[in-house]
């Protein structure tokens, strides 16, 4: 016999981890209302103009702006990427019909219910998912926000922060920045000064948010960066559940989304925050791609305040988020599940903070990294327990699982304990995606496919069992297109 | 239903097998037994489809069609099953929900409907409790924390589940104590059909002496030496493995 390898007709290799389609990337043609690229103070005045802010809001931004210039890049995050040109960027950009400010639903640009729809978010009430509401932000302005009656019935404000200044100025003046200052950090700063739109949430005292809440990201606009700000505040013993989804186009361009999100918990309130993130991620040559850079905390003022993030990161070409929790209330607790997926040339540096001032305050991290590809995948985490933190608890958990050779998978944890009542745990583990497990399972008559689909989901689990049902179906469904063409 | 014919193979460029002959019936049940090291779970999963091995010569065929040349869960699907003999845990992934996966991949391949959450639970309740193996398994995730044991238990669990027609069991009694090799081994009596053959890799008689085998072979340095009925097996346990091997070195000298 001349050759009998064992070498299977469809081998592939690990480097063609890479080739998936990403099924939301097309680009909506619409007109819009965009301002030229360049940054400096006449275009902040233009945004705040254009948004018919307050004095006192303009002034802030422009101090945020002025404080930004001093600033440099950071460059300590494991990821490398091409220079940014800040003056290349367009600040503004929103659909020309959308111009009169928010419309009833009935009033939306049918090209933006198109979109919507086609991304799986039906923007009219009825048809979407029972139970959820919906602000939708395209580009620099949110379109619609559904359910707003229903929620003003409970006492519930959710609208686009920009209707939020003129409607209800006060809480925003009270909290706006009060969590992430505006020269906290260079894309902090940089957001401050030229936010656009998100979403403000407001859950009165002692209420439970009827539904879920949630805001849907899309990037249409060429070369426009995405600077969104969302502010959520649970007054005592409010609860809400809030999950933010992100898409963007397929573009050879890089383009820029530096969100910043607070959230403020009073006395015994609780929020869930998650993010399903599947912003465009580049090509398998690393061209193209969204550049996430964004920076989230929470701060539980409030005694017995519980704040968790879910995170699912599969999108972007870069990702810089470290989403955190300050635990100043006695009793209060932070939690942060993670998954992030990295494959192509994505590259990801993720974690969280937790900041441990309060007594007996908990936190609790789990963060599931999975490379493929010549993908780049870090985790960063700082526990820090306080002088005064009595009794203070962190778990930690960070496993990573690598698809392949050509991937990398680093984590960087780093712990400050100023109280020795304090109790850590760690644990650690780095896996490959096992030969072994792959046989066993196409040995039970599973393909290599779902049987790669299954050991990633299984995997996640931990995490994925944090998020909404319905979202949680929605992160599966992800990952299993995110990793479609891994293997071969 | 399965002939290897001249099977030689290697790893690493290191000769593992060196020529197996071995012809397999519809229903009979042949026992593998051989040293350490001598090549038996090699076979095993080169008929299974394992990656990693260099066939450099010789073919199998099974039911008439060339197995090497199908993905392993195409042969999974044709009704090959391997019980391993190091089964692997898969965290996070639900014992139940991989084998219900595997049984309607194999379901769908035969053109046969799907089977729902509810028929499937009670397929599986029904052959849990044939090998005795507590429903608390059924939810835990694959092999996740098992005793040594249960794994073995598990994979006779699945082989029922399964019904394959040609089952490989590498070593299933290593590992079990004297109740579990009774049950388990009566489990694999039960599962014994006039169309399904059955293949033991064992180290020991007393599994034997549970389920009759029709043939025994003794596979030593990556060839089959002997072959013979069940009394072979009694030999080998009180004469152990050496008077084969020097057999062969003398045939080897007389030729
Ligand atoms: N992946 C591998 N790399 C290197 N050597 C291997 C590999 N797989 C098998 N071998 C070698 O091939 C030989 C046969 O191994 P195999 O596992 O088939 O033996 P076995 O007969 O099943 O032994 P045991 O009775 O101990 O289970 C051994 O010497 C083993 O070290
Ligand atoms: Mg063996």
């Amino acid at each position: 016999m001349s050759d009998l390898s064992f070498d299977k007709k469809t081998e592939r290799k690990p480097e063609e981890f890479t080739n998936n389609e990403y099924d939301a990337g097309f680009v909506t043609d619409i007109e819009t209302d965009t301002l030229p690229p360049g940054l400096n103070e006449d275009v902040i005045r233009h945004i705040s103009a254009k948004k018919d802010e307050p004095e006192w809001l303009l002034n802030w931004r422009l101090e945020a702006f002025r404080h930004w210039q001093t600033m440099t890049e950071p460059h300590w995050a494991h990821v490398d990427y091409k220079q940014i040109d800040y003056q290349a960027i367009s600040y503004y950009s929103a659909p020309k019909s959308q111009e009169d400010g928010p419309k009833s639903l009935d009033e939306i640009d049918p090209k933006l219910l198109e979109t919507y729809d086609k991304l799986g978010i039906p923007l009219r009430e009825q048809e979407f998912l029972a139970g959820v509401a919906v602000d939708a932000v395209f580009d620099s302005v949110s379109v619609a926000t559904t359910f707003k009656g229903k929620l003003k019935d409970a006492g519930v404000i959710f609208c686009p922060i920009s209707e939020a200044v003129r409607d209800y100025p006060e809480l925003v003046q009270q909290y706006l920045g009060t969590v992430v200052p505006t020269g906290d950090n260079f894309y902090a700063a940089l957001n401050s000064a030229v936010f656009t739109d998100g979403s403000f949430v407001y859950i009165p005292k002692g209420v439970r948010c009827p539904m879920e809440l949630s805001t849907y990201f899309r990037i249409n606009a060429l070369n426009t960066g995405q600077f969104e700000r969302t502010l959520i505040i649970a007054d005592e013993g409010a609860y809400v559940s809030y999950l933010e989804g992100c898409t963007a186009p397929q573009r050879d361009e890089n383009q820029l989304h530096a969100a910043v999100v607070e959230l403020v918990l009073l006395d015994d309130a609780q929020i869930k925050y998650a993010t399903v993130q599947n912003w465009y991620p580049g090509d398998e040559n690393g061209v193209g791609g969204i550049y996430n850079f964004v920076t989230k905390r929470a701060d539980c003022r409030g005694q017995r305040s519980k704040v968790s993030w879910t995170q699912v990161e599969t999108g972007s070409a870069i990702t810089w988020k470290y989403p955190s929790c300050v635990l100043r209330g006695d009793d209060s607790v932070g939690e942060f599940y993670s998954v992030a997926l990295t494959k192509m040339r994505q590259e990801a540096d993720t974690g969280t903070k937790m900041i441990h001032i309060g007594k007996n305050t908990k936190s609790t991290i789990v963060s599931k990294g999975i490379a493929a590809g010549h993908g780049q995948q870090a985790y960063r985490g700082l526990v820090r327990i306080g002088k005064n933190a009595d009794g203070a608890r962190n778990f930690t958990q960070c496993d990573s699982l690598l698809i392949g050779d050509t991937c990398g998978a680093h984590t960087f944890p780093y712990v400050e304990v100023k109280n020795p009542t304090a109790t850590m745990e760690h644990e650690a583990t780095t896996s490959k995606i096992g030969e072994d497990q792959l046989f066993y399972c196409r040995q039970r008559g599973i393909s290599e496919e779902d049987a790669v689909n299954m050991i990633v989901n299984g995997f996640c689990k931990d995490v994925f069992n944090e998020l909404p049902m319905e979202f949680a179906v929605e992160a599966n469904r992800l990952m299993e297109v995110s990793l479609e063409g891994a293997v071969g | 239903m399965l002939k290897v014919k001249n099977l030689h193979a290697s790893v690493d460029g290191k000769k593992i097998l060196k020529g197996i002959n071995l012809e397999i019936g519809a229903g009979e049940v042949h026992a593998i037994m051989g040293p350490n090291g001598s090549g038996k779970s090699t076979l095993s999963n080169i008929i299974a489809g394992r990656d990693g091995y260099e066939v450099t010569a010789g073919s199998i065929s099974y039911k008439g069609k060339d197995l090497l040349a199908m993905e392993p869960e195409e042969r999974a699907w044709e009704g090959v099953f391997l019980a391993f003999q190091y089964p692997v845990e898969i965290a996070g992934v639900n014992n139940t929900y991989m084998l219900k996966a595997g049984v309607n991949a194999k379901r769908k391949h035969q053109g046969e409907q799907e089977l729902d959450a509810i028929d499937f639970m009670q397929l599986v309740k029904e052959k849990a409790k044939m090998v005795e193996l507590d429903q608390s398994f059924l939810s835990r995730g694959v092999n996740e924390g098992f005793s040594g044991g249960e794994k073995k238990r598990n994979e006779i669990f699945q082989m029922a589940v399964l019904e394959p027609s040609l089952a490989l069991l590498d070593e299933t009694d290593s590992g079990l104590d004297i109740d579990a090799l009774r049950i388990v081994a009566n489990g694999v009596n039960k599962l014994r059909r006039e169309e399904r053959s059955i293949v033991m890799v064992t180290h020991y008689q007393r599994l034997l002496d549970y389920i009759e085998p029709d043939f025994v072979h003794v596979l030593a340095d990556g060839k089959i030496l002997k072959s013979g009925d069940k009394s072979l097996a009694l030999e080998l346990e009180s004469r152990g493995y050496d008077w084969v091997k020097e057999e062969e070195a003398d045939r080897i000298k007389a030729a």
